[in-house]
């Protein structure tokens, strides 16, 4: 009965889902990307940013790796456009744009 | 050999439930159903079984916590009555949904109100569409032996869903008569042991258990139970086939007593279809042909067989005990008449209520119910579609 997760999507008919929707195997909401629940979009404006690096830990999902002491580009799987790093950013680096 | 001994159909189900051994009971009392746990208890102290008994503080827990130890990996059972049912309610769809085979010893009694200990079917009714299989016994013996086939049942890999096995509050629960039971090897041997595939304590494969189901996923999820329930039908007929093997008692959807040529018939859930077999043998010593269809699997409904086993008769009395409120009769009444209806067994049938709260089933009523359908049929009386029978008026 059991079915590796990753070969289940919205197209499976319902006889090849697991019984009870039972998820086989550990680590798998890496493969959820709630990114998709997003209605407004967070954008890095690289020209203003001082690197102070306040938006990095405000992030509740963790979208803002920093490589070597400085942020980089926002990885958007996992961000749900709440807008607290647009809010901590002191510097108008980022902007809230509507939309996905 | 079997053994001949004398108790109550409490201590009967407790009885399946020493033979069986099953590893976890999470259990909460309430009347009539309190004596099962208590039993169990008194086993596992005196060291006759190893069965993890949970006391938990309400039914809303013991039913959380079987489905907790049912997903870890456990056979588990609970017993319990009326509002103790009631406040399971979340969790027996929690349970049928995540396709856990738990065992539910169900005492039937009434719910309140008025507040009453006693029997009718309300309690249980209102669970029909809870995704539960639902069995009832008439007597200590059936009780017996529909809790000795519930795991195997319940736990069939094409049908993993949990099982209600129902008997009546006090008249069956609590009244001792003879029995037959089985050897526990016998038992041991019949119900076999439960090795689920995927399971919560495999540290091998880690599992997530009722996760939440998007649109995308709910209503497959759904139809996935819906055809286990489906399968059941056949795995109930399977088991009982093996069951008569070791037993030698015959069990199906329904038994018919005296059906096959009767003209009139009654249909029932439980201990009344006693009252109403002594009634019938009084009736055809008298020459009227009537008989009965007593009701064992509710959930799944067996509505081609009951219509098939109906479409001879020239009328039929549909007993609930239970009211549905829904304004119109009860809810075995409503399903069968649909069944009778989709089959097109265009008979005539009527609805009757009765031994609400625990108000008593006599051969009397039995047979002021044949009169009545043999009165529409020959004289074309007029007797509503359903009615309260021993309601003081």
């Amino acid at each position: 009965m059991s079915t590796d997760i990753s070969k289940i999507n919205p197209a499976t008919p319902y006889h090849q889902l697991t019984e009870a929707l039972t998820v086989v195997g550990g680590g798998t909401s890496r493969q959820f990307h709630t990114g998709e629940w997003r209605t407004s979009t967070p954008l890095f404006i690289v020209e203003n940013c001082k690197q102070c690096l306040l938006c990095t830990p405000t992030c509740p999902d963790s979208c803002i790796p920093v490589v070597e002491g400085k942020r980089q580009e926002f990885e958007l799987d996992y961000c749900k456009g709440c807008g607290i790093c647009a809010n901590v950013c002191s510097f108008s680096a980022i902007e809230m744009k509507e939309g996905f | 050999m079997a053994i001949r001994e004398r108790m109550s159909g409490n201590e009967a189900v407790a009885h399946a439930i020493k033979q069986i051994n099953p590893d976890v009971l999470p259990a909460f009392p309430i009347t009539p159903s309190t004596e099962i746990p208590e039993y169990v208890a008194t086993y596992i102290a005196n060291g006759e079984i190893d069965t993890e008994f949970i006391p938990v503080e309400s039914e809303h827990s013991s039913m959380s916590a079987a489905v907790g130890a049912s997903a870890a990996g456990a056979r588990t059972l609970t017993a319990t009555s009326s509002c103790g049912l009631a406040l399971m309610w979340e969790e027996l769809y929690i349970a049928a949904s995540n396709r856990l085979p738990i065992a539910l010893a169900l005492v039937n009694r009434t719910l309140s109100g008025p507040i009453n200990i006693n029997c009718d079917h309300t309690d249980s009714m209102g669970a029909r569409d809870s995704g539960w299989i639902q069995i009832y016994a008439e007597n200590n013996q059936e009780a017996y032996d529909n809790f000795v086939q519930a795991y195997r049942i319940a736990e069939h890999q094409d049908v993993r869903l949990p099982i209600m096995i129902c008997q009546d509050g006090f008249i069956t629960s609590h009244a001792v008569e003879n029995i037959e039971l089985l050897e526990d090897d016998l038992v041991k041997a019949f119900v076999g042991d439960y090795a689920p595939a995927e399971y919560l304590l495999n540290a091998a494969r880690p599992l997530a258990v009722g996760p939440y189901a998007i649109s995308d996923y709910g209503m497959e999820a759904r139809k996935n139970q819906e055809e286990a329930m489906e399968r059941s039908r056949q795995v109930i007929l399977d088991v009982a086939a093996d069951f008569a093997k070791v037993a030698g008692r015959s069990y199906a959807y329904f038994e018919e007593y005296r059906l096959e040529d009767a003209e009139y018939a009654m249909l029932m859930i439980g201990s009344a279809a006693g009252t109403a077999k002594d009634a019938i043998d009084e009736l055809r010593e008298q020459g009227m042909m009537v008989g009965l269809l007593k009701l064992r699997v509710y959930r799944p409904f067996p509505e081609r067989e009951i219509a098939e086993a109906l479409r001879h008769v020239k009328a039929v009395a549909i007993m609930d005990r239970a009211e549905s409120y829904r304004g119109g009769g009860g809810p075995l009444g409503m399903e069968v008449n649909a069944a009778l209806f989709k089959y097109k067994a265009f008979i005539e049938s009527r609805n009757y209520i009765y031994g609400l709260a625990g108000r008593d089933f006599t051969t009397d009523l039995a047979q002021q119910i044949f009169a009545e359908l043999e009165s529409l049929v020959v004289e074309g009386q007029q007797i509503p579609d359903y009615q309260y029978i021993g309601l003081r008026k």
